[in-house]
């Protein structure tokens, strides 16, 4: 009666450990075919541009005869308007996941948290087109400029975007602290604050330094909205209220209009590269705080 | 003998559950006083309203006096922060911060500013002496907290208090998390730690309170049922509770 047998309930857990290892493969067989296919269609352009010249020149004239791409203006628009946002975010993000973890109680904490949730769930493009009607045309009136069409108002959008990830996930890390770490702290006399400034604090930075990094990146590879509201000028900008191009919205805006196989196709296929990398970065960084306080 | 804490029919209400019933309660200044009794009877409850903890938990009332050292502390004048730099507690599950040895032993003096910079090597070894940890870990003064072993653990959490310089000191089941070996450590240290401070231990372990303590409290069901020396409680009880909880007829 010991040995096995092919039962039913054997070929029904060989069949389910089958699928589930399957779709766990699946995944890494698409991000695969995606870093493929990128670099199949990007590399080409390097036999015409140098790597150099493609990441350090200034000029982005894609249809000029001759033509020049060098995305430098572009890598530059995507840090001002990413570093920007980020300036806005952070701050903010981290100060109402504290309020909300550690002060807010009952009634309060329901309604912000339903709240974020709900701002993380609007479309893009329509934060972008809001953005476009109303805060584009403040940014023009309050900084007296002749656009509004500025890295600050990218900025200023993005932080937006960027903050429900922020605060969820800063609060999930401070709601992970052991509420015995914060006990031990007041029945020391700390304050409140102390409390959570100096202990809890303290045992969530890895957490919030994942939060912080996955805002990043979600700011980085946001597209719509910065197209919308950046006025997408392909030049190195002097200071923060002038118009930039980032390097999403150059792929989105100049996709369409590319011959399939040209320089400006290949040209476009890199830069998904450099943004590819600069997230798988970012995910890393995020990935060894989690694991690195974790042990 | 000096009273160091004292309590006046003190009643206290959890929602409506009525948590604490008239407690008459007077603990002597350098002593160690075990509060025993079965689960839910209250010990910990009273405990934490000597330092008052119980103010974290909402819907709470507290009715009565509390006296430390002289001082009640039940008025709207009570200043929480210089209450508990006067009780300090120790919990039942070893509670490091997050943080390394001397961050942890030096917590109070930073919040508190009782010290300055130049006298925290002399608080480390000194604090870290009386919990005779300060062999074990003078090299290891910059390791998270988090990776000593439990006992080492709550020897930290007891000297963490000792900078602030309490008068009192409140463990609730200090050692319900350690082992045998670990838990003669922690009442040889509490024997130690009498000379200087008044101690109340909250435990479930008789032989503990019987090992370790001067005058034990019996709580069951929120009431005060006998309190005096352990040694009479513990040959002769006076109320038939008592004897049947010490018995083992319940608990």
């Amino acid at each position: 009666m010991l040995e096995r047998h092919w039962t039913w309930h054997r070929v029904k857990e060989f069949l389910i450990e089958k699928c589930i290892y399957l779709s766990g493969v699946t995944s890494i067989v698409i991000v695969a075919l995606i870093f493929i296919f990128l670099a199949k269609e990007g590399f080409a352009l390097f036999k015409t541009v140098g790597v150099g010249e493609f990441l350090l020149g200034i000029k982005w004239y894609p249809i000029s005869h001759p033509a020049q791409f060098g995305i430098l203006p572009l890598i530059i628009g995507s840090l001002v308007v990413t570093i920007g946002a980020t300036l806005i975010a952070v701050p903010i993000g981290v100060a109402s996941a504290v309020y909300i973890s550690e002060v807010a109680s009952g009634k309060i904490k329901e309604v912000l948290k339903s709240g974020i949730e709900v701002l993380a769930a609007i479309p893009s493009v329509v934060l972008g087109f809001i953005g476009m009607m109303t805060l584009v045309p403040w940014v023009k009136a309050v900084f007296n400029l002749p656009t509004g069409l500025t890295a600050f108002s990218g900025a200023l959008m993005l932080g937006f975007m960027a903050m429900p990830t922020i605060v969820s996930i800063a609060e999930d890390a401070l709601n992970a602290v052991p509420k015995r770490y914060k006990e031990a702290a007041l029945a020391l006399g700390a304050t409140r604050w102390q409390a959570i400034w100096r202990v809890v604090f303290p045992a969530a930075s890895s957490g919030i330094v994942a939060a912080v990094m996955l805002g990043i990146g979600r700011v980085i590879g946001e597209t719509m909205a910065v197209m919308m509201i950046t006025g997408n000028a392909a030049r190195i900008p002097t200071t923060i209220f002038e118009p930039v191009r980032t390097l999403t919205a150059t792929i989105a805006a100049e996709m369409g209009e590319t011959v399939r196989g040209s320089d400006h196709y290949s040209a476009l296929f890199a830069i998904g590269i450099v943004l590819f990398i600069i997230t798988f970065m970012i995910n890393l960084i995020a990935d060894i705080a989690v694991h690195h306080k974790a042990k | 003998m000096h009273t160091m804490i004292e309590t006046h029919q003190l009643n206290f209400f959890y929602g409506s559950f009525h948590g604490l019933i008239d407690i008459n309660l007077a603990v002597a200044q350098y002593q160690i006083t075990a509060l025993i009794g079965p689960s839910g009877c209250g010990k910990s409850t009273l405990l934490r309203t000597f330092n008052r903890m119980n103010d974290l938990i909402e819907n709470v009332r507290v009715t009565g006096r509390v006296f430390i050292d002289g001082v009640d502390i039940y008025t709207p004048q009570t200043d929480l922060v210089n209450l508990r730099k006067k009780v300090g507690m120790v919990f039942q599950r070893p509670n490091p911060f997050a943080l390394s040895v001397a961050e942890n032993i030096l917590f109070s003096v930073k919040i508190h500013k009782t010290a300055p910079a130049s006298q925290y090597e002399a608080i480390l070894e000194e604090s870290l002496r009386a919990v005779d940890l300060w062999e074990a870990l003078k090299d290891k003064l910059h390791r998270s907290a988090l990776q000593l072993s439990l006992e080492q653990q709550q020897r930290l959490c007891i000297a963490r208090l000792l900078p602030v310089k309490p008068d009192i000191l409140l463990m609730d089941e200090p050692c319900s998390a350690l082992d045998p070996m670990s838990t003669a450590h922690i009442e040889e240290l509490m024997r130690m730690l009498k000379v200087n401070y008044t101690i109340l231990i909250v435990t479930h372990n008789m032989q503990q309170a019987a090992r370790v303590s001067d005058f034990a409290a019996f709580l069951y069901l929120g009431e005060l049922i006998e309190f005096g020396s352990t040694e009479k409680m513990f040959t002769v009880p006076k109320d038939r509770r008592t004897e049947e909880y010490l018995t083992g007829k319940f608990g």
